[in-house]
């Protein structure tokens, strides 16, 4: 039984969980089975935030044991040694220096652009679903953007 | 119909579905989202001052005839504990369900403590989900006991369980008829005093066996026969966890913790060579098994510290108790650039006061470069803990002692301490500060008596603080901008700190999220 499983980390205000929000509905349109889990409380900006989607078949525990990422991606790179000891030996690091930050229109959407680079590790989930997911994820007036910035991230390296 | 979604958001869910009259609640991290997903679905839901409060009004409601819903933290819980023990002995015809979000690892609270202890100390029948999907299903079963006995139920959920989301089916196609309200006299049923309460202890506790005997047919009890050489006895989150560390042990998994299935745990140990239990938290369940004379092993004493997870699980089940290795620590919340707190805490740091604190964002103000609370203990605090300051100090320390108290947090608890303060007046009277930011910030902006918004945003007569504190007779009380005037709030606290009034000093100036969600709403 295959699982998978992707932690995101960053500041909050950075919009982690609304990456992880929209990976995980994608996963669940997809029928797989997916557990979502991160700890958030307090509204004030700034702290530590990570958030931990996990998918396949059967799903038990919502939490991702350590070293057992499959995808870690970090929105800010003070948080790269803080989550690093979740992924497993192998598994995917993706960072800032990995999207093409010169092609990134607004500082905010920089979660889609990573959200588009974790996209293309993850072949089992078409690229419409994401789009979809996006456009239904943000107001009218952001949807091209986030799209646009998603895509560049997928088609990053 | 399909949904992934999280477990504050399926109790919501099954409660509407369940045609739930009202949802009262005071926000507490994990419990904060459940009453604005019920007011979503269309349910109706409020926010009271207090957990007492809040816990009151849903009695009442369930005395009328409702079905009601409270919400809280598990802190919130020893502010209702009052109202909960007593209605556990009368109990209401319409149907109560409280819900007690616990916080084991203390990932947003001020202690861990395990509320599946009131369930036991009060004589109340309990659920402890383990997902969305039983946070749907044992809130449909919890109204459903509730009807049967008459009893209030405990509704146990921890972090995970409220903040993870899975995929759950929402089972009733259509809500519950709504119940209609109606109240028929029954004193002996309602009113407890002594000569009833006597009566209503009695029945309380033989419908405690009743239900022990429900809890024994296995509608809310999940088992796992697999290895005949390990079994492990679970609830709640845990055993999500043992499924993934221990695929080859039997389970046996509890959903209704309180009054437990003691004949189906006995059969289950009888048949395993070794039989662990796994929970979160005190040891619970292996203290009632204990006095019920079941063989079983408990965890370690480490593992009743913070939260399990499938790695610290493999441990327990190895039986190596070492603590874990800390990790690199993340980086801290801190109190938002251009939070109206900062000022105000860096006049109160420069006049080196001793600070009396209390719970909300402002608590922050503890971490550099503030420095600026000294105690912080629980809601309300404040107040009555620094006029404890002023009565032991010595005249010129006492002088230095401040309360600082939230504006949601004031009228949660604090308005005793104002009553207090004026009553029994320390020498060198006293000084507190209400931070008035417009909003109950920590938890995620939700309205409060003082905002003039209720929860679903519908306008509200806003609660005056400073006709409250005039009211109850303190000798002074000023409003002032601490942000746009930090020289004249130094001043006006120097002045107060001098003389031996009681004062209250207002520091109002709204939240910076609480303006983002008001320009929201102006939008709409
Ligand atoms: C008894 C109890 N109920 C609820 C909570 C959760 N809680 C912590 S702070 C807080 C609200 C703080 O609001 P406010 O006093 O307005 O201060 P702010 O965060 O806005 O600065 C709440 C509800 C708690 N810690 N204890
Ligand atoms: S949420 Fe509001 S009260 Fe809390 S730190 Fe931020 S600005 Fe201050």
């Amino acid at each position: 039984m295959q699982i998978t499983n992707i932690v995101v980390s960053g500041l909050g205000g950075q919009g982690v969980l609304k990456i992880t929000d929209i990976l995980a509905e994608v996963i669940f349109n997809q029928n797989f089975d997916v557990k979502k889990s991160e700890v958030h409380g307090m509204s004030q900006r700034g702290g530590s935030v990570s958030s931990e989607v996990r998918f396949g078949e059967k799903i038990y525990s919502p939490m991702v044991p350590a070293g057992e990422a499959d995808i870690l991606a970090v929105l800010d790179v003070t948080q790269t040694e803080v989550a690093l000891p979740v992924l497993k030996a192998g598994g995917i690091l993706i960072t800032p220096d990995d999207v093409p930050l010169d092609q990134l229109k607004n500082p905010k959407a920089l979660n889609t652009m990573i959200l588009g680079a974790i996209s293309a590790n993850l072949p089992q989930l078409p690229e419409e679903a994401f789009v979809t997911a996006i456009e239904n994820a943000f107001p009218e007036k952001l949807r091209a953007l986030n799209v646009e910035m998603f895509k560049i991230g997928r088609n990053a390296r | 119909m399909k949904f992934f979604a999280s477990g504050n958001e399926a109790v919501a869910m099954a409660a509407f579905d369940c045609g739930v009259n009202l949802g009262c609640g005071y926000p507490g991290t994990p419990s904060s989202e459940i009453l604005d997903e019920l007011s979503k679905l269309g349910g109706a839901a409020e926010w009271a001052p207090n957990e007492k409060c809040a816990m009151e009004v849903a009695i009442g409601c369930a005395y009328a005839g409702g079905r009601a819903l409270v919400t809280m933290k598990h802190v919130g819980l020893n502010v209702a504990a009052d109202p909960f023990f007593t209605i556990a002995y009368s109990g209401t015809p319409g149907g109560l369900v409280v819900i007690s979000a616990d916080d084991p690892g203390m990932a947003s609270s001020q202690n861990e403590q395990d509320n599946r202890r009131y369930a036991i100390a009060a004589g109340v029948p309990m659920f402890e989900p383990a997902d969305s999907q039983e946070c749907y299903d044992f809130m449909c079963a919890a109204f459903e006991l509730a009807d049967k006995f008459r009893s209030p139920v405990l509704f146990r959920m921890t972090t995970r369980v409220c903040h993870s989301k899975c995929v759950l089916e929402r089972r009733k196609a259509t809500p519950d008829a709504k119940k209609s309200g109606s109240f028929t006299k029954d004193p002996k049923s309602n009113v407890m005093v002594p000569a009833f309460a006597k009566l209503a202890h009695r029945r309380m506790r033989a419908d405690l066996k009743t239900m022990a005997q429900i809890n024994e047919e296995g509608k809310y009890t999940r088992i796992i026969e697999n290895s005949s050489e390990f079994g492990i006895i679970t609830s709640g989150i845990a055993f999500q966890h043992v499924l993934d560390a221990a695929p080859e042990a039997s389970v046996l998994k509890l959903g209704m913790t309180y009054p437990l299935p003691l004949d189906t745990i006995s059969k289950f140990a009888s048949k395993v060579k070794r039989c662990l239990i796994i929970d979160e938290g005190d040891p619970v369940l292996f203290e009632q098994l204990k006095a019920a004379g079941i063989e079983v092993e408990n965890k370690a004493e480490e593992f009743r510290f913070g939260e399990l997870n499938v790695a610290r699980v493999r441990k327990l089940i190895a039986g190596d108790d070492t603590p874990d290795a800390p990790g690199k620590p993340g980086k801290p919340p801190q109190l938002c650039v251009g939070c109206p707190h900062r000022k105000t805490f860096e006049v109160i740091r420069d006049l080196g006061c001793i600070v009396s604190g209390d719970i909300g964002c402002y608590t922050l103000g503890v971490m550099p470069p503030f420095n600026a609370i000294d105690t912080c203990v629980c809601m309300g605090a404040s107040v009555t803990v620094g006029l404890g300051m002023r009565h032991m100090l010595p005249e010129d320390e006492a002088r230095k002692v401040v309360s600082v108290i939230g504006d949601s947090t004031f009228l949660h608890t604090g308005i005793n301490g104002i009553v207090e303060m004026v009553y029994n007046r320390p020498k060198t009277g006293h000084v507190v500060i209400i931070l008035d930011n417009r909003i109950t910030g920590m938890t995620g902006c939700q309205e409060n008596p003082a905002t003039g918004y209720h929860l679903d945003l519908t306008p509200a007569y806003a609660v005056n603080f400073e006709n409250i504190v005039k009211g109850i007779g303190v000798d002074n009380c000023d409003v002032i901008d601490t942000t746009a005037e930090p020289e004249k709030f130094a001043e006006l606290l120097k002045t107060r700190l001098q003389s031996n009034d009681c004062s209250v000093i207002i520091a109002r100036r709204p939240c910076i999220l609480a303006l983002a969600k008001r320009s929201k709403m102006e939008k709409k």
